[in-house]
């Protein structure tokens, strides 16, 4: 029991950041009664267990649905029965909504979120490799790989930077300009030559995804408000830095949650993907400070958030077909012009069976990355609890999307959590991290591997010394070469919850809704 | 349990008693949903709104073409009925107990009318604001209803607003050129904005005096629905606005 109560609360500390947030962390350790039934130790709940649970059902069920969506049945070697968990409604014989139920959630706390969020580590590598950039939380790590050493970023912008978490980083085609942004407010872009801040812009909220034109004309951001700003990047040049310059207001996915941005590869639309299953294609205007009006399609068929969307480009195609990963285990394949889903790939039965320490397989999971390969029908999808990568093949004449092939990743609990291809070399760069990991005063954790592409029959991973830049470049990424194994699996589980928590609507009972309905004060009855 | 459902309906008209169904006054558009969202327009179930229509017509090859937002107790829908017989139109209304109400109007008038009349409305709950994709296709409207929409005057709640330059983009989606987008108000303030919304849109043009003449429809936008009915009554001054969706490439 005292070793039980001791994991609950290791849970909770580990866990914290996502359940304080919904007030949950009170209410799920109000259930330690019940722990002895939990671990199997006794057969049945005491009544102390029950009345407990009664009372978590009544005041904040959604709060059984973090249960319900964990997916955990054990948590650092304590297993805890999640069947047995299923199970206390009926043994206590408490009403409960089904778990089905566990879905749906009020925006607009959009904002008001916990200042250390957990951020997952990003990766951006050069089209043409000539440098490689990755974060961890408000952290911008380069390095040079025609130098071989790292860069120094040079930030003459007087608008300070804070130390909030930054959500997106990328180069531009051409890789002359390189971008940064996210929960500071600030959209910077700089020279991918001098590394030098060219422009700052101040966006009135956090923001969550950008993308630059292919001609290097025009940078658009997206805020946590689902509204894309662009502003004109002509007349920037080495020579001066422009302070700080507005957005001027695009499109707006009316508040949700934008979670991805990129231009078509021909540069004719601009595609935005949510948080509401829903990948919106816009022509993207002569004028575009005049707005983004015409639609060309929405890309409708995901039932659940979306992560990431993604062109496969072959030689031939200058439109290029679209792919896209969600949180409802599946890769879609787009025809963008018609909106039309071509095909839908499953991933979850796949990488199920391999996701480490799981005694069952999940039943969803979440496609947190994809990449097209250059000039190949290949595209490489990082899945979250996956240590690996899942390689998906296109047949563009067939309309299909199937598995090819599943590389694990030997040794190491190496999760990525975000990837990045050149395509001058076609080496897949991953990095697996997070920053802000609850109950760690680090400020964050990286580690990169590389995978080679060059073979569509072998796609080796290489060793740290085989990486272009070798273990300079791994110093200056990662910060410090040799990374626990504990701290790795913590820091993807935490990026998992806090993936979660973002992007999954909340659940709310019918007791609950009809509670919130009848607490408000602006409601007539008779 | 019968008596209790009967008694929600008038006696003398069979209608269900809209006192039965009040709700609040305001929704906000903002939280999200408890209602059932189709993935996509193809996976709405027509022959679940417009079961005699589809009998009638099983190619199933009819549209929905009207939608009314934000319909409120649905007395435009009902006028509209009868207008154009041949065309399905539906309204989007985000309150529960409203939509339930405008349900049970509509059935009720399908079984009271002995010419089979108003089998081509129905109503829907949902957030207009957030789902217009996922029930209507591109270009799939003829003509779109706004009418006496929620004003939400303060500044930082304007984004709520019903009508405003990035919503018109999805307006403009899913009305095909040449369609109607219809909005009156009786609040000055919101009047002017969405004449300026419409106005500064490059895909809508406004209506000449002429084609306003001689539409029908406008006359019913201050005298169909209750919104606009208690407007009358008060003697209210009312602003409209009546836009044409252009061609356009931009
Ligand atoms: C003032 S009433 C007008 C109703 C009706 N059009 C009339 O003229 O009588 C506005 C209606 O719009 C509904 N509404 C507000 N926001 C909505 C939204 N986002 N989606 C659907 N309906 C909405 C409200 O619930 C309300 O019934």
């Amino acid at each position: 029991m005292v070793y039980a109560l001791v994991v609950l609360i290791l849970t909770t500390v580990l866990y914290g950041g996502a359940m304080a947030q919904s007030g949950c962390s009170d209410a799920l350790t109000s259930l330690f009664p019940c722990l002895g039934y939990l671990t199997g130790g006794s057969s049945s709940p005491t009544s102390n267990c029950c009345d407990q649970f009664l009372t978590v059902v009544h005041s904040s069920p959604e709060c059984l649905c973090m249960v319900v969506n964990s997916k955990e049945n054990s948590f650092s070697g304590f297993s805890f029965n999640r069947t047995l968990a299923l199970n206390l409604p009926t043994v206590c014989n408490v009403q409960t909504p089904s778990p089905s139920h566990c879905k749906e959630s009020n925006i607009e706390e959009g904002e008001n979120q916990n200042k250390l969020e957990v951020a997952p580590a990003l990766i951006s590598v050069h089209p043409s490799q000539k440098s490689v950039a990755v974060t961890v939380g408000s952290d911008l790590r380069v390095f040079d790989l025609i130098e071989k050493c790292p860069v120094t970023l040079v930030d003459e912008s007087d608008v300070p930077s804070r130390k909030e978490s930054i959500r997106a980083i990328r180069y531009s085609a051409s890789g002359k300009l390189f971008v940064s942004a996210g929960d500071d407010k600030l959209v910077k872009i700089w020279s991918a030559e001098s590394w030098r801040c060219l422009i700052t812009v101040c966006s009135e909220k956090r923001v969550s995804a950008v993308a630059i034109s292919s001609d290097d004309l025009h940078a658009c951001y997206a805020d946590k408000f689902g509204v894309v700003w662009v502003v004109e990047l002509d007349g920037i040049n080495e020579g001066e830095v422009v302070a700080s310059k507005k957005g001027a207001s695009l499109l707006s996915h009316y508040c949700s949650i934008i979670t991805s941005l990129e231009y078509s590869p021909d540069g004719r639309y601009i595609l935005s993907a949510d948080r509401d299953f829903k990948i919106r294609v816009t022509v993207f205007p002569k004028k575009p400070l005049e707005g983004a009006h015409e639609i060309q399609s929405f890309c409708l068929g995901h039932t659940e958030f979306i992560t990431c969307i993604a062109f496969i480009s072959t030689p031939e195609l200058t439109q290029g077909y679209l792919m896209s990963g969600s949180g409802d285990s599946t890769v879609r394949l787009w025809d963008i012009t018609s909106g039309s889903l071509l095909d839908t790939c499953e991933v979850s039965t796949m990488a199920g069976h391999l996701v480490s320490n799981e005694t069952e397989p999940p039943t969803q999971v979440t496609v947190t990355d994809i990449c097209g390969i250059p000039n190949s029908s290949f595209a490489a999808v990082a899945i979250q609890s996956f240590q690996g990568i899942l390689l998906l093949s296109c047949d563009l004449s067939a309309h299909t999307l199937s598995i090819t092939k599943v590389i694990k990743i030997p040794g190491e609990s190496f999760i990525p959590t975000s990837i990045s291809v050149s395509t001058s070399t076609k080496l897949l760069w991953m990095v697996s991290g997070a920053s802000n990991l609850p109950g760690s005063n680090h400020p964050g954790f990286s580690r990169v591997r590389v995978m080679s592409c060059t073979d569509t029959e072998s796609f080796p991973i290489l060793e740290d010394e085989q990486i272009p830049g070798g273990t300079k470049l791994l110093e200056q990424l990662q910060g410090k070469v040799a990374i626990e194994e504990s701290v790795m699996s913590a820091a993807a589980e935490a990026v998992r919850a806090a993936m979660s928590s973002l992007l999954m609507k909340k659940q709310y009972s019918e007791e609950k809704r009809e509670f919130r309905k009848r607490t408000r004060n602006d409601k007539k009855t008779t | 349990m019968d008596s209790e459902t009967k008694s929600t309906f008038s006696k003398s008209t069979g209608l269900p008693r809209k006192r039965f169904y009040r709700a609040r006054a305001h929704s906000n558009p903002l939280s999200d949903s408890h209602f059932p969202i189709p993935i996509a327009p193809s996976h709405v179930d027509f022959s679940l709104h417009f079961p005699k229509v589809i009998e009638a017509d099983n190619k199933i090859s009819k549209k929905i073409e009207f939608a009314d937002i934000g319909c409120g107790f649905g007395g435009l829908l009902i006028s509209l009925s009868t207008l154009f017989p041949d065309t399905l139109m539906i309204g989007m209304e985000l309150r529960d107990k409203v939509t339930e109400y405008v349900k049970e109007r509509i059935l009720a008038l399908r079984k009271t009318s002995s010419e089979g009349q108003y089998e081509n409305i129905s109503v829907v709950r949902t957030n207009s604001m957030k789902y217009i994709p996922n029930y209507f296709e591109k270009g799939q409207l003829s003509k779109m209803f706004f009418l006496f929409p929620d004003p939400h005057f303060k500044e930082k709640n304007h984004r709520r607003r019903v009508i405003s330059t990035h919503l018109l983009d999805e307006y403009a989606y899913v009305l095909r050129a040449g369609g109607i987008i219809y909005t009156i108000t009786d609040v000055e303030e919101l009047g002017e904005w969405m004449k300026a919304c419409l106005e500064k849109h490059p895909m809508f043009e406004s209506l000449t005096q002429e084609e306003l003449d001689l539409d029908p429809v406008v006359e019913l936008l201050c005298s169909a629905t209750e919104e606009g009915q208690k407007v009358a009554r008060n003697g209210g001054q009312t602003f409209r606005a009546i836009f044409r969706r252009i061609a356009y490439a931009s």
